[in-house]
């Protein structure tokens, strides 16, 4: 299992903003190693992200994001206490979920 | 005897009926949309969304650094004050997949993004809004990049 995102959800009057990082390689497929050989394709692509379970945001990616993803954005209507879970996808079938708390 | 293409076929149909209905998980209707990020061309990617075609607009916002020093991880910001915002899209059109990335923005998140995206070299950044009644509107910007980010 991939390692953990970090995930920062913080209270501004009523929105919150929230930080995601990432966790992963995203390889383009274009790179090749020291041996010359092309480096397979491993790159996120579906994003979701819900606020109290209910979707808010979603992505589909290519490999053109940068390695380790960074994504923030603010959120409308949320309150402390409140939870934002973001969920993720990646071209082998790896998947990764986490949560944080607004605060 | 039925044939096996039409099982297929069939078993393909039944699919879509049931995903029209919303009875397969989501994971089960391939959201990734193989196409759009093989279009090499704003018009193309237009076409392959079903939008009219592109538009420049005041109305799309998208701050990004004159000179990035490092390819690998350019800063970005997409927004838009569009009434009727579905998605907004990051394009970086001399990457070898111009389409970086596709936005379903709900209501509840303002339509305004940050994130990093990757440039193999110097080149027009896109950032494009799709609103509910299928208008493609964008706005550009040049990034230059000193060090690439896709050769490693």
């Amino acid at each position: 299992m991939a390692d953990p995102m970090r995930i920062r959800a913080q209270l501004a009057g009523d929105k919150a903003t929230v930080r995601v990082l990432m966790h992963h390689e995203m390889e383009t497929g274009q790179r090749k190693d020291s041996a010359g050989r092309t480096v397979a394709a491993w790159f996120i692509q579906e994003v979701a992200i819900t606020h109290n379970g209910r979707p808010v945001l979603s992505a589909q990616w290519g490999p053109a994001m940068a390695k380790n993803p960074f994504l923030q954005f603010n959120l409308r209507g949320a309150r402390a206490g409140d939870r934002v879970a973001v969920t993720w996808k990646d071209n082998r079938g790896g998947t990764r979920s986490d949560e944080a708390v607004v605060a | 005897m039925r044939t096996r293409r039409a099982l297929l076929a069939h078993s393909t149909r039944l699919a879509a009926l049931l995903a029209a209905a919303g009875l397969l998980p989501p994971a089960a209707q391939a959201a990734w949309n193989a196409a759009a990020f093989e279009a090499r061309t704003l018009p193309e990617l237009a076409r392959l969304l079903g939008t009219a075609a592109p538009a420049e607009s005041r109305e799309v916002s998208l701050g990004a650094p004159e000179v990035a020093e490092n390819g690998a991880a350019v800063p970005v910001v997409l927004g838009s004050t569009l009434p009727g915002l579905r998605r907004l899209l990051l394009l970086v059109e001399k990457n070898t997949t111009p389409l970086a990335a596709i936005f379903e923005v709900g209501e509840a998140v303002e339509p305004q993004l940050t994130t990093r995206v990757k440039m193999g070299q110097s080149s027009d950044v896109y950032a494009v809004a799709v609103t509910a009644d299928n208008r493609l509107l964008f706005t550009r910007r040049e990034v230059k990049v000193t060090l690439g980010g896709c050769g490693g």
